[in-house]
């Protein structure tokens, strides 16, 4: 850990809160990517069961 | 042409009190901010450009959305698209309507709301001229957010937050243009970059606002 | 081979499926090796002390920031023109990213600017016409939630992209003339007069390649997404009728 002086505060809440904010987005990200896959996932499971019958 | 742009007057004064509103909506701002910020006539006359710039801003955005919901709702806004009138003339003459029935009487009522707020006299001319050269852009601009939301429902809030970012450059030079007039500084550079805004906006956004409105009629 | 071949939905989904793993290990690469360089291996600036390794988040989320709106110009001017949806569905999937890396900037802005200039928010152009940029970031976003059907949204908030980018551009010149600043000058430029030093310059870099791929891999990401759930509702669609 380096010595950040007086200004250690200042620093790493900077870090903190923008590492934070970002895995914040690729989460969001993730998880809409996840879900929207499985519902198309689900609709073209269900298509290809009506076709087949 | 002028028959269009005088029945938008004509409805606008008649339907409902759109026209009185704006006017009063500015009236009980202005009176509001002394109840605000205390009767101290010092800072109030040196809030007073600023506070009559943005209570005029927000008149305008008041009345948006009457620009095409009515004639969106009765079906006039197709024949208007279909008409051999182009659209982007339809689209300026609604602005200018816009204006004549918001801007010009906000501009007119300005002067006598300075009082109000004790704005030092020297500034009065450039209050009026500011707004009569900024106020246009507001109405180009408010006639553009008003296309885009033309086809929703509950479009009001929307527009402010699409038109408002776009007003701010406006409101920027208006303001300041006051604020240097009141403060006896030359203030013509300001009103000419204002000028300068009016003068591509009126240019640029009738075929935006057309564009729009071509796409939520499609 | 063109550029224009991705405009085939199949075409992107194959490959930016391909290229979206390689993209994110190499923008997690570059972050972490720019952050830790930047903030354990650099020296605190003689004037700044140890605030100046703020620097490694503030530039690169300040710079996608901007970057983000033009690629959105950029997309909504393809799509307008060429009426590829890929290209419409990107600037959606763009928009919220942008608007974080502008609170980003925004925050780390300010934290830094508390010790700095002793206040965590001044009126200065900078930091106005970023803030100014934020609201034109929801304004967008807004105007995409708003409105049902898919190619009317991506119509009218192009437009409004276009529009908005010569107004924010128009406040971000504007503000100059309403006051003059406190933020110090480009921290990167071509002509290197009043770059940073050395020192910093190096971890600044590989942070600046971090954002820029991250900024890459969630756009391919949320891009998919947006393909999908469209492709989605068209099923959804299809079965109803039949």
């Amino acid at each position: 850990m380096p010595d950040l002086g007086k200004y250690a505060d200042t620093v790493l809440s900077a870090y903190a809160i923008s590492i934070a904010i970002l895995i914040g987005l690729v989460a969001l990200s993730v998880w809409q990517s996840r879900r929207a896959r499985a519902r198309l996932a689900e609709i073209e499971a269900r298509r290809n069961a009506a076709k087949s019958r | 042409m002028i028959a269009l742009l005088r029945r938008d007057l004509k409805l606008a004064i008649r339907a409902g009190g759109g026209f009185g509103l704006g006017l009063a909506f500015f009236l009980i701002l202005v009176v509001l901010v002394p109840f605000g910020v205390g009767p101290n006539a010092d800072i109030l006359s040196r809030i007073a450009p600023g506070i009559l710039w943005v209570g005029a801003l927000l008149s305008c955005l008041l009345s948006l959305d009457r620009i095409f919901q009515l004639d969106y709702e009765d079906g006039t806004l197709d024949l208007l698209a279909t008409a051999p009138l182009p659209l982007e003339a339809a689209a300026t003459l609604k602005a200018l309507s816009h204006w004549l029935t918001t801007g010009l009487p906000l501009t007119l009522a300005a002067p006598f709301l300075g009082v109000l707020l004790s704005m030092p006299s020297g500034a009065t001319f450039w209050l009026v001229a500011s707004l009569a050269i900024g106020t246009p852009a507001l109405s180009m601009l408010g006639t553009f957010g008003a296309a885009l939301t033309v086809g929703l429902k509950r479009g009001g809030l929307l527009v402010s937050l699409l038109v408002l970012p776009l007003y701010m450059p406006t409101l920027i030079f208006g303001a300041e243009a006051v604020r240097r007039g009141a403060e006896g500084l030359p203030a013509s550079t300001a009103l000419l970059f204002l000028a300068a805004i009016t003068a591509g906006c009126a240019a640029l956004l009738p075929f935006a606002s057309a564009a729009a409105l071509r796409m939520n009629l499609r | 081979m063109s550029i224009w071949e991705y405009a085939n939905p199949t075409r992107f989904m194959q490959t930016s499926g391909k290229l979206l793993p390689t993209v994110a290990v190499l923008s997690l690469l570059c972050l972490v090796i720019g952050l830790i360089w930047g903030f354990f291996f650099t020296p605190d600036d003689y004037r700044q002390g140890s605030t100046v390794k703020i620097i490694y988040l503030h530039v690169p989320s300040a710079l996608m920031a901007i970057n983000a709106w033009l690629m959105m110009l950029v997309t909504s001017l393809i799509w307008l023109v060429r009426r590829h949806h890929v290209s419409a569905l990107a600037a959606k999937a763009a928009a919220p990213i942008g608007l974080t890396m502008t609170l980003i900037a925004l925050i780390t802005g300010a934290i830094w600017g508390q010790p700095m200039w002793g206040t965590y928010w001044a009126w200065d152009p900078r930091l106005t016409s970023f803030l100014i940029l934020f609201l034109f970031y929801l304004g967008y976003m807004a105007l995409w939630a708003a409105i049902e059907n898919p190619d009317t949204a991506a119509d009218l908030t192009s437009v409004l992209c276009l529009v908005g980018s010569v107004f924010a551009l128009l406040s971000r010149y504007a503000v100059n003339f309403w006051n003059q600043g406190l933020h110090q000058g480009a921290s990167l430029s071509l002509d290197k007069e009043e770059n940073v030093a050395d020192v910093f310059y190096l971890p600044l870099l590989v942070a600046i390649a971090g954002f820029v791929l991250l900024f890459l891999a969630l756009v391919l990401l949320r891009t998919r997404t947006e393909i999908r759930i469209r492709r989605a509702g068209a099923l959804v669609a299809r079965e109803r009728l039949s």
